[in-house]
């Protein structure tokens, strides 16, 4: 028998039992939809990410004390390392150490809200110098104006807030002038960001800059600093730049082996490779938790087989009487459930990818940024496919049962 | 040359330690051309004997010899094949597929054939012709008859132009009047010249035949000639 025949032989016996059948692939169904889903939501999330990322600039590297992280308790010590200290600045700001940099500021993260009289708004508080997101970022106050080189020498208690937290602290009234309360410490507002939302990796509503002098000796006590921004001349010098700013550290930590260095540096090419890694793995975790529910929709499938080869027992006596063989037989029956899954696994694809399209839709409009729909086709193809095994898999067993029928048996069976 | 020859054909199944003997010994030989009646009562044997003719069951011990052939020597697909292209069966509960045409039904066995598929619907067409349902071709078997079943399961049978047509109480299921039309039906069948072995437990069924071979709890009791007698076959 052409393997034609027999797909039109087990279209006819599925078609005859449509409801059942529809029902019998729905296992499959939501599996392939759910890891079509999962794979077309973490590309388009890549992208977004890839794109948000990008907005860091180029041209600049982020140092951190501590290991490079690898692991959950490395991230944990990055904290509380304090090997970055105001004299590495100095060594890095050195045209004979580091010919390419442009600019190096520290930056630090301060914990805890600011409030004003009986109003309190929770911004991201930095200890950094407001005129560096000017310089690189090209964002200048839209009231009032930065604080300077001078107020951060002076460890002066002035503060640069976004349009968020003006409102939450001011409403409709000038904030310009006004002493606002961070820690114990009262910082008089000197400047308002304008209200563009997200801005590389921060949002600018939602953030108030402190001089990192003033972060270090009133709020936080410490003489180190969290990481230390540094701007190379040119998208270019950047590997250049690096490896300056490792040797220069290095030697002034008086390490000798790489493998011990307090520090490490972060480039946006790096951080960009750092994300993508950990959503590819995520996705593919995902994924595979998604293929799971594959196995269990193949059992279901195996199941209703089972059923259907019992309930055609006098079938397949009478197809062996008129001449099926054995493998006909187990052919016909392999081919009935591979079609099922196959066409399980088509349907997947088609409402996972919808689904896909609707969310991305909905994920775009609700966070107001650019998220493209992509549509996984190898995922689609790798789905199908594995629908096909499943199918092979899972029908072996219900196909040789039905093939291994006594045809005399089989003839009598009411 | 004898188209069946048996020769000490035993058999016997075994329920976990239990043996149970069916057939003990049975020798016959019949020849193309014929038309044979399998009589007994129930528990002879006789469709455990139509079984094995028919390539569907083996013999525990015995030989049969089927066109001169040692049929033990087969292979499951070789006998497959035999009881495609050179056995037609008739059975007596029609054993028809629900839910497909009538010409379907009747080009099944092509389906597992060598005959080309551009054939397959005009001999198929020819077959229900033959067995007088071409008003019927595309009816599905529920919408049929009791007698006009069994007569497209004589189409079927016939599809393939077999050497020897098996007929297990082909009237069984049927009225006297559409059981009457069957048997001309399978005696015309023998006029045109087919070999066809009848199994039944009638006396006037097996009457049609021209030989009749009396089974009794396993053993062969008698095998007579009996005088042809005359009737109006159906597509005469």
């Amino acid at each position: 028998m052409t393997t034609l025949l027999l797909i039109k032989t087990s279209l006819n016996a599925l078609s005859s039992n449509k409801g059942r059948s529809a029902l019998t692939i729905l296992g499959i169904v939501i599996g392939v939809a759910a890891i079509v889903l999962i794979m077309s939501l973490g590309a388009g999330a890549q992208t977004v990410i890839t794109s948000q990322l990008g907005g860091l600039g180029a041209d600049l590297v982020v140092v951190r004390p501590g290991r490079q992280p690898t692991g959950p308790s490395d991230f944990a010590q990055t904290l509380f390392a304090n090997s970055l200290k105001a004299r590495d600045v100095g060594l890095l700001k050195q045209k004979t150490n580091v010919p390419d940099l442009i600019a190096a500021v520290p930056a630090l993260v301060v914990p805890g809200s600011v409030t004003y009289g009986s109003y309190t708004s929770h911004p991201e508080v930095l200890g950094w110098s407001a005129q560096f997101m000017g310089d690189v970022f090209g964002v200048f106050p839209e009231q009032g104006e930065f604080f300077t080189q001078a107020d951060i020498d002076a460890k002066a208690s002035v503060v640069v807030i976004g349009s968020g937290v003006a409102e939450d602290l001011f409403g409709f009234n000038d904030p310009i002038g006004k002493n606002v309360k961070i820690g114990d410490r009262n910082f008089r507002v000197v400047g308002v960001l304008p209200s563009k939302g997200q801005v590389s990796l921060f949002d600018l509503n939602k953030l108030a800059i402190i001089p990192y002098t003033s972060a270090q000796t009133y709020l936080l006590g410490i003489d180190y600093y969290h990481e230390v921004m540094v701007r190379a001349s040119s998208p270019g010098a950047v590997p250049r730049m690096v490896e300056d700013i490792t040797l220069t550290l290095r030697a002034a930590h008086r390490i000798t082996d790489p493998a011990k260095d307090d520090f490490f540096v972060v480039t946006q090419q790096g951080i960009v490779e750092q994300v993508q890694t950990i959503l590819s793995a995520l996705t593919a975790f995902l994924t595979m938790v998604v293929a799971i529910s594959l196995v269990v929709g193949g059992i279901g499938v195996m199941n209703i087989m089972l059923v259907s080869v019992t309930e055609r027992t006098r079938e397949i006596g009478l197809r062996k009487a008129v001449g099926a063989t054995d493998s006909d037989i187990l052919r016909q029956f392999l081919i009935e459930a591979i079609f099922l899954t196959v066409a399980g696994g088509i349907a997947g694809v088609l409402i996972g990818s919808s689904l896909g399209f609707l969310l991305t839709l909905a994920l775009g409009s609700v966070l107001g940024i650019e998220w493209t729909f992509t549509f996984p086709y190898v995922g689609a193809l790798l789905a199908v496919g594995v629908s096909m095994l499943v199918g092979l898999v899972f029908g072996i067993y219900p196909a040789r049962q039905a093939s291994r029928k006594n045809p005399i048996e089989a003839l009598r069976y009411e | 040359m004898d188209l069946i020859d048996v020769r000490r054909l035993q058999k016997s199944y075994e329920t976990g330690e239990v043996q149970t003997g069916v057939l003990h010994g049975i020798s016959f030989t019949i020849k193309k051309g014929e038309f044979v009646s399998i009589m007994g009562p129930s528990g002879s044997g006789k469709s455990t004997l139509l079984h094995i003719l028919g390539f569907l069951d083996r013999p525990t011990k015995g030989e049969y010899y089927f066109d001169g052939q040692q049929a033990g020597a087969y292979t499951s697909q070789e006998s497959a094949k035999i009881r495609n292209n050179r056995i037609g069966f008739v059975f007596q509960s029609f054993n028809l597929l629900p839910r497909i045409s009538v010409l379907e039904n009747v080009k099944l066995p092509l389906l597992y054939s060598d005959v080309p598929e551009n054939e397959w619907d005009a001999r198929a067409a020819r077959a229900v012709e033959e067995v007088g349902l071409s008003h019927r071709m595309h009816f599905q078997p529920s919408q049929l008859s009791g007698g006009e079943r069994q007569r497209v399961a004589i189409a079927r049978a016939l599809i393939n132009d077999p050497d020897v047509i098996f007929a297990d109480e082909p009237t069984g299921n049927l009225d006297s009047k559409s059981g009457t039309q069957v048997l001309e039906l399978i005696d015309d069948l023998h006029n045109n010249g087919h070999t066809v072995i009848l199994v039944t437990h009638e006396t006037y069924t097996a009457e049609y035949a021209d030989r009749v071979i009396t089974l009794k709890d396993g053993l062969l009791e008698s095998d007579r000639k009996i005088e042809r007698r005359n009737h109006g076959g159906l597509l005469k």
